[in-house]
């Protein structure tokens, strides 16, 4: 990695959601902060600032990270998916957002995008999880309106429909 | 009504998807924080307090407003000499500002605000920012503070203690007097509060050329607060314009306490001359956003030797903290009318102080002083079958207020709309299977294990009264102005294409209010809810609103629900004029459905529901000519039963109230003293719902809050004020592991009070689990003082008593040092290659010393062996600039010194002393050394976990750079040579 000098800003090229997105970063700028004020997706939201809540989570390079534990800087030239590249619109929405509405699993949505982000990676990994393991995996996060009921019913939902990626079928 | 035809499809009532979902869940949520600001916008960082109580002696913000991207710096000063302190509830003589002048009287308390070009820039700033502070005494217990002779938060008000009320009810002396018992019990409940996941965000922008602030904030109201920060403004209401945005992450009610930080951004635009942004950051939430009033109460009840109770006297004692915010002291009298809960108790005494203690203020948090008085209530109903050796859901039920009393009138004035509590309590019995639940306690019981069972019964209060905080003035007081009632208002526009669009006077955090409104006028209208928009951002300039707008007190069921049907009507009935005309139909002969209106007779003859509503715009003329154009229609909604309070004190205090009893199983881990919940039921009569999807949310979200208030969480304050649960890895919200699933049972009265029959569901959980829990655990544990949270610790000291004090030793927590919080003390030895003569002189030369301490830029001498230091230190996460204070005394050369000081910076203060022996040594020197050390302000918050280590290091480091000082690396000691002497062997 080059050297980066501490005052300056500098060029900072992400692939967000598949496409390329490029702004500049001071080294010590946030890639939350990056991704919502540099580049304007601020569909991941920040919640504690010290990596408890879960609420900024991303996936860098498929990974469920998160982005307020790591710089902008760092994320340069790497993969960076966000809760915006999950649908198209909303008649497209993902079975695992299709069942978080069903299941009444978000209020007021704002620790929802890192939990989907996680969830998604999670299920990749471990596609027929039991609720105990969805809980675990779910403990990584804060919620203060849902008691996570919702949340747990509408993946339990995808898992036994087989899966969180594909469109819902239509009704 | 036609069978068959489109128009039998009605969606109130019907669990229909959210509307909201869509958006929320593809990442394109509307908060505040997202929403685009003007070009030339500035960012806002707030230095905050770190001592409980203080005076302020000197602010110097030169330094601060050099540095780069800054561009205004206020205080105090500027904040009294441009706005009006706080108008409060009651009229008394304390100042509160939107920044401490003169004094700090909390930890996390506003002192400056720096605006500079990005937040960046300004949080630097604020570590060039010094402040000299005068410790002052501190109060921080609420009965301590309650005390004669305690240190006054508001030397001016004469007392802490700022209001004390009587009120009497029935007979109570006399229902005391004739008692077979008296059950009397003390609770303490904690300080808490959601802490919704987002949290405050405003952006003011000054407008020179009106003198207006046009501000956007996160705001949920009530807007009783509006007038509050117009006057402190300086400006009249229509001058202070609020806009809220769509979505809100999280409320609670704690965003009505957003208020302060609107005046001081709004004066930071006017003073700058650009719009001022401010985001809260979650450590300045948890420490100086809000807490619901901790609460002591005594609680006295009547009882006959069948369990009946006759009579409750109620002695309460409000925390406050530091200042008396609007709309406080709503907790203390917002149940005043339930403080006999679900049950015919017909003589009833109150005593209510409020007072005050230097914490942060209370405010309005979910369950708005419920959860406190029902945790007293539904204990003391436990206790009363323990001491009566009486089943406890016996006593419950025997007082139970009886089917067929309704409306009731309770003995402080609330009338309870509708109910059946002995037959909710029937079916939460049956349907919840109890029996099953008694069999495995029984079991678990001849196990040996450590289970029980709790039960708890509450009246949920939904839709204040606005006049009810007046129940703390007297008779005589309220006359002059008399205050009740609760008004809501809602549009409903009809555009020239038929859309239908929806406003409101309701700033829903998360409820999915958007949807039930749609649903209403959906059903009003022949339409289906997603052909409804409803835009619930509100403009205090544009739309409709009133002191009771917000979302806030369960209201918005049978509130701003009915101001959206009455408005829908109003849309209604106009539309069916039209239709009738072209229908050839009178218009009680209209019906609507299917995007039509019929003739409800034939329903062939029919006319498309937009071209009923185009004719008001597209041809006016052709209207009836009672009809004016257009098609926009506001609904007014303002029940009558909600009257001021009456000469005998009595008061409604809401318009409905729900009833929820529930019951749980719970088992203790003999070993780690951890509480699981079993299983819970739930069973709740909420009126008619409006929409079950939704009622099922704000149960499981109220129950999962309930988990935490009961197991976890608490803002815990140190005995000095410090403030020790500044993250969110030390106040502990539950995840999804600890929250087990309840069991949600449902029954429905309708209320006869609102048209749709329905009752607010917002806040009911965490009324009932706290103390459901409370009450298995006494059952479980046979103890009868149970606090929550009930932490390992704290269920670990009451199975096997109080932990016994650890060993003395290196960096035990101090034995009490006076006034002590977050206090530590070691010890520790290192040898130094030369000899004591030569180490004293070092520490005894300035310019050596400051090459000594750790992170020193700069050492001035002050005195005699007396120096001021700057010096950058970080513990854990945090790292920041500090103005040291070192002292020597005590100086018996070249043997012994005492080291004495403090430090003082953004991140906190602390104060120490140590005592340093020096002793000659194989040719070197021993230096050894005792230090205590308090630690407070930020670092204490947030580093709690890591202060311990963090300070024995530093002070290691000190005596390490000591030794390099004069001449050589210390000598480590090998861990092995450590163990050894730890032992006792050795040297």
């Amino acid at each position: 990695m080059p050297r980066l000098s501490r005052e300056a800003r500098h060029p900072v090229t992400i692939i967000l959601n598949g496409k390329r997105a490029s702004g500049y970063a001071e080294p010590r700028l946030l890639l939350v902060d990056f991704l919502r004020r540099e580049i304007g997706a601020t569909g991941s939201h920040v919640g504690c600032e010290h990596g408890v809540c879960g609420a900024c989570t991303v996936r860098v390079d498929g990974k469920a990270v998160r982005s307020c534990l790591m710089y902008a800087v760092q994320a340069d030239g790497r993969r960076v998916d966000t809760v915006e590249g999950l649908g198209d619109d909303s008649s497209d929405l993902t079975a695992l957002q299709s069942a978080f509405r069903r299941e009444h699993a978000l209020q007021c949505g704002y620790c929802t995008p890192g939990v989907l982000m996680s969830i998604s990676d999670f299920l990749e990994r471990n596609p027929k999880p039991t609720e105990t393991e969805i809980r675990e995996m779910l403990s990584g996060h804060i919620c203060r309106c849902t008691g996570y009921a919702g949340m747990v019913r509408a993946v339990l939902d995808v898992v036994s429909n087989g899966g969180a990626a594909e469109s819902p079928k239509s009704e | 009504m036609t069978q068959g035809h489109p128009q039998s499809e009605k969606f109130v009532g019907q669990p229909v998807e959210r509307l909201e979902d869509a958006a929320l869940l593809m990442g394109r949520g509307r908060y505040a924080d997202d929403l685009p600001i003007r070009v030339g916008t500035l960012h806002g960082a707030i230095l905050r307090s770190p001592h409980a109580h203080a005076e302020i002696v000197s602010i110097d913000t030169s330094e601060a407003e050099a540095r780069p991207g800054v561009v205004a710096v206020l205080t105090g000063d500027e904040i009294k000499e441009l706005t009006d302190p706080f108008i409060m509830v009651l009229k008394l003589p304390l100042q509160h500002w939107s920044l401490a002048v003169e004094r700090v009287r909390f930890v996390g308390e506003s002192v400056v605000l720096v605006v500079a070009e990005d937040r960046y820039q300004a949080e630097d700033a604020l570590e060039y920012i010094k402040v000299e502070y005068k410790p002052l005494p501190v109060a921080v217990d609420p009965r301590d503070a309650a005390k004669e002779d305690a240190p006054l938060i508001h030397p001016a008000a004469g007392t802490n203690v700022v209001s004390v009320r009587n009120f009497n009810y029935g007979e109570p002396d006399k229902a005391f007097a004739e008692a077979d018992h008296t059950v009397e019990l003390t609770i303490e409940f904690p300080r808490n509060s959601q802490t919704p996941m987002e949290g405050y965000v405003v952006v003011a922008d000054y407008l020179p050329g009106n003198n207006t602030y046009d501000v956007l904030a996160n705001f949920q109201g009530p807007y009783t607060v509006h007038p509050v920060m117009a006057r402190s403004l300086r400006v009249s209401g229509s001058a202070l314009r609020i806009r809220t945005p769509q979505d809100s992450g999280g409320g609670f009610g704690v965003k009505q306490a957003i208020f302060p930080y609107v005046t001081l951004m709004s004066t930071a635009s006017k003073i700058v001359g650009r719009p001022v942004k401010w985001v809260e950051d979650r450590l300045e939430h948890l420490s100086a956003a809000v807490a619901a009033p901790n609460r002591v109460i005594h609680l006295e009840a009547a009882v006959t030797k069948d369990g009946k109770v006759t009579a409750f006297r109620f002695d309460q004692l409000d925390d406050y903290g530091a200042y008396l915010r609007a709309p406080m002291p709503g907790p203390l009298y917002r149940p005043h009318g339930c403080l006999t809960g679900p049950y015919f108790i017909p003589n009833l005494s109150v005593t209510n102080r409020l007072v005050l203690t230097n914490k942060t203020p209370s405010g309005m948090v979910r369950g708005f002083g419920c959860p406190q008085m029902y945790f007293a209530i539904e204990r003391v109903m436990q206790c009363i079958a323990v001491e009566l050796d009486l089943d406890p859901l016996d006593v419950i039920s025997r007082n139970l207020i009886p089917a067929g009393s309704f409306p009731y009138r309770s003995a402080a004035g609330a009338i309870y709309d509708s109910g059946d509590y002995p037959k909710a309590l029937e079916i939460a019995v049956e349907e919840g299977d109890l029996k099953e639940l008694k069999e495995r306690r029984d079991k678990a019981r001849a196990e040996g294990r450590l289970y029980g069972i709790g039960y708890c019964a509450v009246i949920e209060p939904g839709q204040s009264n606005m006049g009810y905080l007046s129940t703390i003035l007297t008779a005589e007081e309220r006359r002059k102005n008399p205050k009740g009632g609760s008004v809501s208002q809602v549009t409903v526009n009809v555009e020239p294409l038929g859309g239908v669009s929806v406003t409101a006077d309701c700033m829903p955090q998360g409820q999915g209010q958007g949807t039930a409104l749609a649903q209403i006028v959906a059903d009003e209208l022949g339409l289906k809810p997603d052909q409804i928009r409803v835009n619930l951002e509100h403009d205090t300039q544009k739309d409709a609103w009133s002191i009771a707008s917000g979302n806030y007190s369960s209201r918005f069921v049978s509130s701003t629900a009915i101001a959206a049907h009455r408005a829908a009507q109003k849309v209604r009935a106009k539309l069916a004029t039209i239709a009738a005309q072209s229908l050839n139909v009178s218009e009680e002969k209209v019906s609507f459905g299917g995007g039509q209106i019929f003739a409800t007779e034939n329903p062939d003859n029919a006319i498309k529901f937009h071209r009923a509503a185009g004719a008001a715009h597209w041809h006016p003329g052709s209207l009836p000519t009672e009809l004016e154009a257009g098609v926009r229609e506001i609904g007014v909604w303002a029940p009558p039963e909600l009257d001021s309070p009456s000469d005998s004190d009595r008061i409604n205090t809401s318009l409905t109230y729900g009833f929820k009893i529930d019951y749980c199983g719970i088992e203790i881990d003999p070993d780690t003293a951890e509480v699981r919940i079993d299983k819970y039921v739930t069973m709740h009569d909420t009126g008619k719902m409006i929409n079950p999807l939704l009622v099922r949310g704000q149960i499981e979200g109220s129950f999962g809050w309930g988990v935490g208030i009961a197991l976890y969480e608490e803002f815990v304050y140190a005995e000095d004020g410090s403030f020790l649960s500044g993250t969110f890895a030390d106040y502990l919200c539950p995840t999804a592991c600890e929250v087990p699933k309840p069991v949600i049972l449902h029954m429905e009265t309708p209320s006869p009070f609102t048209p749709l029959g329905a009752k607010g569901i917002g806040e009911g959980n965490c009324m009932t689990v706290p103390v459901c829990v409370a009450n298995a655990v006494s059952d479980a544990l046979d103890v009868r003082d149970v606090r929550v949270p009930l932490t390992p610790a704290r269920v670990s000291a009451m199975i096997h008593g109080e932990e016994a004090a650890p060993p003395a030793g290196r960096a035990a927590p101090a034995a009490k040092a006076e006034g002590a919080g977050r206090a530590l003390a070691g010890e520790g030895t290192t040898l130094v290659p030369a000899a004591p003569e030569e180490v004293w002189k070092t520490l005894l030369d300035a310019e050596k010393l400051a090459a000594v301490i750790p992170g020193c830029h700069r050492l001035d001498v002050v005195g005699d062996n007396d120096y001021r230091a700057e010096v950058t230190l970080g513990v854990g996460p945090v790292k920041g600039r500090f103005q040291a204070s070192v002292r020597l005394a005590e100086l018996d050369a070249p043997r012994s010194a005492t080291l004495s000081g403090g430090l003082d910076g953004p991140l906190g203060s602390s104060r120490g002393s140590g005592r340093v022996r020096l002793e000659a040594r194989d040719g070197g020197t021993e230096v050894s050394y005792t230090y205590t050390v308090e630690v407070t302000g930020k670092v204490a918050a947030v580093g709690g976990r890591m202060l311990d280590g963090a300070t024995r290091m530093l002070v290691r480091q000190f005596f390490e750079r000591l030794a390099a000082q004069v001449g050589g690396p210390p000598v480590h000691e090998s861990w092995w040579t450590r163990l050894l002497r730890a032992l006792g062997i050795g040297q």
